[in-house]
């Protein structure tokens, strides 16, 4: 009885570390968007299945691993990225105007991306089957399972190397710039404009790339964006805006809380326990567990 | 006093007009489509009357409107409550949730609260989805007799015609905030809540009205929903598409007035409905996308907007 208990517990901590990290890089891109940049990318998820089903058409029609898919989703991802903040900075950003035509802005294109898939992939549940998704590896007790083990160590690569691009390089350097101030910048021969541009394309490749661990994790549906929509701007909140590893630590918070209640309450209430933890941190700790 | 007089006989006449069209028209669907039109009415109005005149973007409108329509189920389940019991019911329940929501979320601004009221639509959802007596997963039924009263051909105008009322209380409401004292602070918490706040503007307890009022409105238009379609289950009630069409539409109408949210919900409302019938059910969140992303960067005071340029280029 009490070795069962514990092979579970354990169990639940692996699954949640791997789930956690997965969720890492489907939300480093609202880090990126929404903590430095200021843009409430609603959106987000929206681009994240967008990437699911880019994955999906590469590995139906010419054959490619999820993992070799990503070679092609990120030019395309971050072309996208260019023309959305390019579209948006225009029309908004320019001339100061309120945050919530912005936001609006991003519901819209939430829909439009949503149909877009609908109308051109079908609203069936697609998946994608490699050599992996079936094997599962044994650590004692411990069950790996290489669909979460694959998606959860690529995103480990994504997420460090953003906070390496972030810190260490001069571009990165000057996207935080961007974010304290950047005025200041302007003054300093940068032109905040170009900086903003590609952050928010790299923000939007990060999403491409998560919408391709995603479907070797589950099958994809259009409209199941909009469930991810609470959980990755939770996970920003919580671990603190703006920063990388606030976001890694939120995630891993959040993947282990949703695997040890849907392994000890029932997996109906996972959603639940997760935003009554961003529900609680935005009433006491607005500023998040890393938050200045 | 006398724009009152106006707005009262207009509201009369209109109310009059469209209450009497059950004795004019056949036919079921169209009484189905002028429900969810004027169902959006209550829930637009209800939803500006926070984030129009305050600019705080509530994301959890569906929440307040699935509490109203779960409200109904429960006293229906429970004591077969008559359907005015059932709205009195939801009515109150989501006012209440809106007072709790305002006490929580209060501290926050901006992002900040749009997201708070997104998580609290989510842990509302999954209450729903694990209380067995609300149905659960699978949803619920509510059967009920259906004769119709008051010498009406069918229910269906019953319902019809109780969701007019609702759209008319709820435009009265919408209307008397806006032209009284209160609505004078709410703007002032839109334009700079610190100053508002410094002039001795009651913010905090201006913003719990707001929230209370607004959240009940909307779970008003949500009580008669589940006698229209008879079983309700989660995803159709707390829809993403339910919470973006009630800001969508105060966006598209315009902001700033009672009568903006009204133009956009019936706009946009019927559009919807049309193009439900006549392309597909995706083409119908494809035209919201669409005039959504048009609007906020070509109109951006809405509808209402260019009569305001209108009427000054007129003056001049």
């Amino acid at each position: 009885m009490d070795s069962q208990f514990i092979t579970l517990f354990l169990n639940a901590i692996v699954a949640g570390l791997l789930l956690g990290g997965f969720y890492a890089a489907l939300s480093v891109g609202i880090s990126i968007s929404f903590g430095m940049l200021d843009i409430v990318n609603i959106a987000h998820p929206a681009f994240i299945i967008l990437g699911s089903y880019a994955t999906f058409l590469i590995f139906t029609y010419l054959g490619l691993d999820p993992i070799l898919a990503v070679f092609i989703v990120v030019p395309v991802f971050f072309a996208l990225g260019l023309v959305v903040y390019n579209v948006y900075y225009h029309s908004f950003e320019k001339h100061g105007s309120e945050p919530l035509r912005g936001l609006a802005f991003f519901f819209g294109l939430l829909f439009i991306i949503e149909v877009t898939i609908v109308l051109t992939a079908g609203v069936d549940y697609r998946t994608v089957a490699t050599s992996y998704t079936d094997t599962t590896l044994k650590l004692g007790p411990v069950d790996l399972p290489l669909r979460l083990v694959v998606p959860f160590a690529i995103s480990m690569l994504m997420v460090l190397g953003i906070r390496w691009f972030l810190s260490k390089t001069y571009f990165g350097r000057a996207v935080s710039a961007v974010a304290q101030d950047s005025m200041a910048l302007q003054l300093m021969g940068v032109n905040p404009v170009k900086v903003k541009s590609y952050a928010f394309a790299i923000s939007i490749v990060t999403a491409g790339v998560g919408g391709a661990l995603l479907i070797i994790i589950q099958s994809v549906q259009p409209s199941m964006g909009r469930d991810y929509i609470g959980l990755v701007f939770a996970i920003c909140v919580l671990g603190g805006l703006g920063s990388v590893y606030g976001t890694l630590v939120g995630a891993f918070i959040l993947g282990i809380a949703e695997t040890f209640t849907a392994t000890f309450a029932g997996p109906s209430w996972a959603p639940a326990v997760s935003f009554g933890l961003l529900l609680l941190t935005l009433a006491f700790r607005p500023s998040g567990i890393f938050g200045r | 006093m006398k724009s009152n007089f106006r707005f009262c006989i207009g509201l009369l006449t209109a109310m009059i007009a469209l209450g009497s069209l059950p004795y004019v028209l056949q036919g079921d669907y169209f009484f189905f489509a002028a429900f969810s039109v004027l169902q959006f009415v209550v829930m637009a109005t209800a939803w500006n009357i926070l984030g129009g005149n305050t600019g705080y973007v509530n994301f959890g409108a569906a929440a307040f409107f699935a509490i109203g329509a779960y409200s109904t189920v429960a006293a229906f389940k429970l004591f077969k409550a008559s359907i005015l019991v059932c709205i009195i019911f939801g009515t109150a329940n989501a006012a209440l949730i809106g007072l709790a929501m305002g006490y929580l979320t209060l501290r926050l601004k901006g992002v900040f609260f749009s997201i708070a009221t997104l998580a609290l639509s989510v842990v509302l959802m999954t209450i729903v989805l694990n209380t067995d007596f609300l149905g659960g997963a699978r949803g619920v039924y509510v059967i009920v007799d259906r004769t119709p009263l008051f010498g009406l051909p069918r229910y269906i105008h019953l319902l019809y015609w109780i969701m007019l009322l609702i759209s008319g209380f709820a435009i009265i409401v919408a209307r008397t905030i806006q032209h009284s004292g209160m609505g004078q602070g709410l703007s002032a918490i839109r334009d700079d809540e610190g100053a508002a706040e410094c002039l001795g503007v009651p913010t905090l307890k201006l913003k719990l009205i707001a929230t209370t009022i607004s959240g009940g409105l909307m779970g008003l238009a949500g009580t008669v929903f589940p006698f229209l379609i008879t079983y309700i289950d989660p995803t159709s009630t707390f829809n993403l598409s339910i919470s973006v069409n009630s800001i969508a539409m105060p966006l598209i109408g315009g902001m700033s007035t009672w009568m903006g949210p009204v133009i956009g919900a019936l706009l946009l409302g019927s559009i919807q409905q049309i193009a439900t019938v006549t392309i597909s059910s995706a083409g119908n969140l494809l035209i919201v996308g669409f005039l959504l992303v048009l609007f906020v960067i070509l109109a951006p005071n809405g509808i209402m907007g260019w009569f305001d340029v209108w009427r000054k280029r007129r003056k001049r």
